[in-house]
């Protein structure tokens, strides 16, 4: 279980900057904006038969293959309802490219150096765990995603 | 800084420079007289040194320096050539060579100064006529100490069929150097082109527009080309790496004291360039293998009869798509039955398992990670860790690998691997499935690839067929493919996909390959061959071993590649462990083995289909009429120094009446014969020599026919031998009866075909035969009669022919009865190997021979002990 100490040494934390932020549940999420490549409603999307679970599958971007992962269940919380199809926030990884399945895209938000907080207690582990940081806005928490470790599925977490 | 720029470009010209100088020190090892080729060499070390000290590298400049100083000499014909002095000089080489990459790597030349070697240099300039000593502490780990003063013992040297590396290249001037990185950008983009052709090729498909279509044509054209193009960029020649091994064959002989000849053919055959960076090692590896195990030392060599060098010839070449790379040692050759050996005793395989293997698989078992047969571990190999990551690399690229070899004679290890791994051919599937599935869009099904280089055949079972031609075995399902039983695997099943209503009665079985092995992947549907561009999975989903890959349809859907081996894998797990498929179906095979019986049909008189077994036939002949004699009131021919007495078959079997009309001539005859005697058989027709199941036997009561039996699809009646024995020489039998009251035999064996024809060969060898189905039918005839030896299946009913051998042996006065004991040939072994379990011997059960010379010896003891009268009896 890696600490955020040891985050702290692999990588130099940027608090502030541009954030593109969408919603998982109740939650709102925001990543580096460079990061992002591309928002896309939801795609046609090919399943893969004994794939991890949150792997909700393969799309078809431009000729590139992106691997989708739905971040519902990445995040263990309940599915979305029936009807409410999520949207495609494809995020740019040194491995290639890796779309999350998010509930609704937010707006791009510049964040306050300042306002940078650790990650609440009542977070549950699961989420905690793929959170670099809080934000605290005017009416609500920002939860910047460590997209890296949300990426990164094959150490067992799933 | 621009210094990155020029440092960049310094180091990748020296390293070609230095792979260069290997070949050409080899060379000159060879030549040493050739001055163009040492002015070449001296040119490249001189120019080395110039940038090296213009650069600022030190340590460099004085090694390149030192170096220099000898091979001036060496030009001015100040000193000779000699192996260790090519030693010492290649030595600097791979020094060199690491002080490069030490200033690729860090921008430094790394803390080495090799004072040792620089000693050694300086040393070797000074003494010019004396052989320079080195000290065997070679960095490049190959060299061991060279033996000395060895001036004129040929060193093993590689030779390159072409020369062109020594001469610099005018075609030079006519090429440019392009980075790699953007060749490999513009197949990239040459692959979406070829997908998004696809693509316009289907949209002009489903439509009716000329001007589309001929604009797709066009588009069609023009990709293919520029595909063809691009992909010859990132070809190269083979050549680039085969142009170590010349050096590496040379240290290794050096090291071992052998002597090898290094030959190569075919070194222009063009291989995608990430296909060489994938074989340069095992290459590397197998030439070291062959170096170290395959040829002999010399002295060994001309005991054996061969020429004292050794010879590895490397060949390449292309055919069916792919490139075939073979690696022709003319040593020692693998020794099958030591690898049989060490598998045993590595717990790789059981006894009886190694027993029944092919030379083609134990041979393949080198590649079992652990096994060398290697008497002594260098540091080069032996260890057992080279050969299955061999393996293991060729597969991984889509490639094969195969072994062959004689033993005392050499090896042939074979490559095949494809042209390249970016645009592949592959076979599409699919499984339908349920419309309402709402990720699916359309919901007509998930589509599979399946690369051409896995795929053997396609076979569609319609209806009835698929009851005919499949079982199940244990809990996984066979298909009977030409005789071959193949294990069918379910891809709905393996990727744990959720059933669907069972299909409109059509099987589709598509046979594929992995590892060497067969199983038929079952779909739903077969689509077309496509060529597919491969795409590799994101790292999410690399861990997936039934997938190689994704690529992305025609009709813009991303389908996955599947990975066949990785398939094969999974689905053991699922189904059963491997050995244990493996062993069913060997069992089922050898089940269905035993009731195949090879058999000499024939015609004569009223019966239309007669049978004997043909182990039993001892020739097939033909006399003309007037050839036959008579002697004793019976008719009979010359044949072999013998007279062969005839017997026709109204004489054999009651109610068999020969057809009027001509005689036939010359006659048709069945020689039949035991020991010295034999006797011929007329017939009308010789009809067959079958191999069949024979079924459904039935006891016949005719007098001359044992029983009748469907055999293949006729109804065949089979002939009693002992019959036509005793019709040809009724002293045959009496003589052996009265005489010898030794040859009183219990046969007791379950299967009454296999009781009957045991029968039948044992009466032809003179004895008097009881028959037992069982336990019990055997305890009650050895009550009942006097029986001198026993003949039991090691199968018999209920227990097995062991239980009947311990109850004998409660008995006294059935102790001393030998037994035999009767086995199928894949019994055998485990009887050998567990003991003969109170038996005193055993014997095939259709190997009349053995039988009748195994239980002469076991009565022979008893004939001796018995003091009854001899030759008295009726006569």
């Amino acid at each position: 279980m890696a600490s955020l100490a040891e985050n702290e040494k692999t990588k130099p934390i940027q608090t502030g900057g541009y954030f593109a932020t969408f919603f998982v549940a109740d939650l709102f999420f925001g990543v580096d904006v460079l990061r992002v490549q591309e928002v896309l409603r939801f795609q046609q999307m090919t399943r893969v038969p004994l794939a991890p679970e949150v792997i909700e599958g393969l799309i078809n971007l431009r000729g590139q293959i992106v691997t989708a992962i739905d971040m519902r269940r990445r995040l263990h919380m309940p599915p979305r309802s029936g009807d409410e199809a999520p949207m495609n926030m494809v995020i740019r990884t040194e491995d290639g490219a890796v779309s999350l399945l998010v509930d609704e895209i937010g707006e791009v938000l510049e964040v306050d150096a300042t306002v940078h907080e650790q990650p609440p207690e009542n977070l549950d582990s699961a989420t905690r765990e793929l959170i670099r940081g809080v934000y605290k806005m005017k009416d609500r928490l920002l939860l910047e995603l460590d997209i890296d470790r949300a990426v990164e599925l094959g150490t067992g977490r799933v | 800084m621009q210094d990155h720029e020029v440092i960049r470009e310094f180091i990748a010209e020296s390293f070609e420079n230095l792979s260069r100088l290997d070949q050409e020190l080899v060379e000159l090892e060879k030549r040493p007289k050739d001055g163009a080729l040492l002015a070449n060499i001296f040119r490249t070390i001189h120019t080395i040194k110039g940038t090296c000290g213009f650069l600022g590298f030190s340590t460099l400049e004085a090694i390149t320096h030192q170096a220099e100083t000898l091979l001036s000499q060496l030009r001015d014909g100040q000193r000779e050539m000699t192996q260790s002095l090519a030693s010492l000089i290649l030595e600097t080489v791979d020094a060199t060579r690491k002080v490069l990459a030490s200033i690729e790597a860090s921008g430094e030349e790394g803390s080495d100064r090799y004072e040792e070697l620089m000693e050694r240099l300086r040393k070797a300039a000074e003494m010019k006529d004396e052989p320079v000593l080195s000290s065997g502490l070679a960095d490049s780990g190959a060299l061991r100490a060279a033996p000395q003063g060895s001036a004129d013992s040929r060193s093993a040297a590689g030779r390159n069929t072409e020369d062109e590396a020594a001469r610099p290249s005018a075609a030079a001037e006519a090429s440019i150097r392009v980075g790699v990185g953007l060749l490999d950008n513009l197949m990239c983009l040459v692959g979406e082109l070829v997908l998004t052709r696809n693509q316009i090729l289907q949209y002009n498909n489903d439509r009716e527009d000329p001007a589309l279509n001929a604009a797709a044509q066009r588009l069609n054209l023009i990709t293919s080309e520029l595909q063809e193009g691009v992909m010859k960029t990132r070809m190269q020649p083979i050549k680039m790496v085969w142009n170590k091994l010349p050096r590496v064959v040379r240290d290794m002989a050096v090291a071992l004291g052998k002597q090898i000849l290094l030959e190569m053919d075919g070194a222009d055959t063009e291989l995608d360039r990430t296909i060489i960076e994938a074989i340069k090692d095992p290459l590397i590896h197998l030439v070291r293998n062959a170096c170290d195990h395959g040829i002999e030392p010399p002295e060994v060599r001309v005991r054996a009869g061969k020429p004292p060098q050794g010879r590895i010839t490397l060949r390449a070449y292309h055919e069916g798509g792919q490139v075939n790379i073979e690696i022709n040692d003319d040593g020692s050759g693998i020794d099958v039955a030591r690898i049989k050996q060490k598998a045993i005793e590595k717990g790789v395989l059981r006894y009886d398992q190694a027993e029944l293997l092919s030379e083609r698989e134990a041979l393949s078992l080198i590649f079992q990670p652990g096994l060398s047969t290697a008497q002594t571990v260098t540091n080069i190999s032996g260890r057992g860790v080279g050969m299955d990551v061999v393996k293991s690399h060729i597969e991984r690229i889509g490639g094969s690998v195969d072994v062959s070899s004689r033993l005392g004679q050499g090896t042939v290890i074979r490559l095949k691997i494809p042209l390249t791994l970016a645009i592949i051919p592959g076979l599409v599937v699919g499984l339908n499935e349920r419309r309402s599935a709402p990720r699916q869009g359309d919901g007509s099904g998930m589509s599979f690839v399946i690369p051409q280089v896995n795929l053997v055949e396609l076979v569609r079972l319609e209806g009835a067929q698929i009851g005919a031609h499949t079982e199940r075995i244990g809990n996984i399902s066979v298909y009977r493919l030409r005789g071959n039983l193949l294990p069918l695997v379910n891809l709905r099943e393996t990727l744990g996909i959720p059933p669907m209503e069972p299909q409109s009665g059509v099987l589709n079985i598509v046979v594929v390959q992995a590892e060497g092995r067969q199983f038929g992947l079952v779909v739903d549907s077969i689509f077309d061959t496509q060529e597919i561009v491969v795409k590799p999975l994101g790292k999410q989903l690399k861990g997936l071993s039934v997938y190689a890959g994704a690529t992305i349809m025609g009709n813009g859907q991303v389908a996955l590649i599947l990975d066949v081996v990785g398939i094969a894998q999974r689905s053991k797990i699922l189904a059963e462990s491997r050995r244990q498929t493996r062993r069913q179906i060997e069992q089922h095979t050898v089940r269905s083995k035993k009731e195949q019986q090879k058999l000499l049909l024939f015609r004569a008189g009223s019966l239309e289909r007669l049978a004997v077994p043909l182990a039993l036939v001892s020739r097939l002949e033909e006399f003309p009429r007037q050839s036959i004699e008579h002697a004793g009131g019976r008719e009979v021919v010359q044949y072999r120094n013998c007279i062969l007495p005839l017997v026709s078959m109204h004489e054999v079997v009651e109610g068999c009446v020969s057809y009027g009309g001509q005689p036939a001539d010359p006659l048709q005859v069945v020689v039949f014969n035991d020991g010295n005697r034999s006797v011929g058989l007329v017939v009308d027709e010789i009809l067959d020599i079958v191999d069949e199941e024979v079924t459904s036997q039935h006891k016949s009561s005719c007098k001359g026919l044992l029983c009748s039996a469907v055999v293949g699809k006729h109804v065949v009646d089979f002939l009693d031998l002992g019959q036509v024995i005793r019709a040809a020489d009724s002293h045959w039998f009496q003589r052996a009866n009265g005489a010898d009251r030794c040859k009183r035999v219990l046969v007791a064996e379950g299967s009454s075909f296999a009781r009957t024809l045991i029968r039948s060969g044992l009466e032809m060898g003179g004895y008097n035969v009881l028959e037992a189905a069982d336990l019990q039918e055997a305890l009650r005839r050895l009550e009942q009669e006097q029986v001198n030896v026993v003949a039991a299946s090691l199968d018999l009913p209920p227990s097995g022919g062991s239980a009947l051998v311990e109850a004998m042996q409660r008995r006294p006065e059935w102790k001393s009865i030998p037994v035999l004991a009767l086995a199928d040939a894949a019994d055998r072994s485990r009887v050998r190997e567990s003991g003969t379990g109170g038996f005193r011997d055993c014997q095939a059960k259709f190997d009349r021979e053995a039988m009748l010379e195994s239980l002469a010896r076991l009565t022979s003891a008893l004939a001796s002990a018995e003091a009854a009268p001899l030759g008295a009896g009726k006569d």
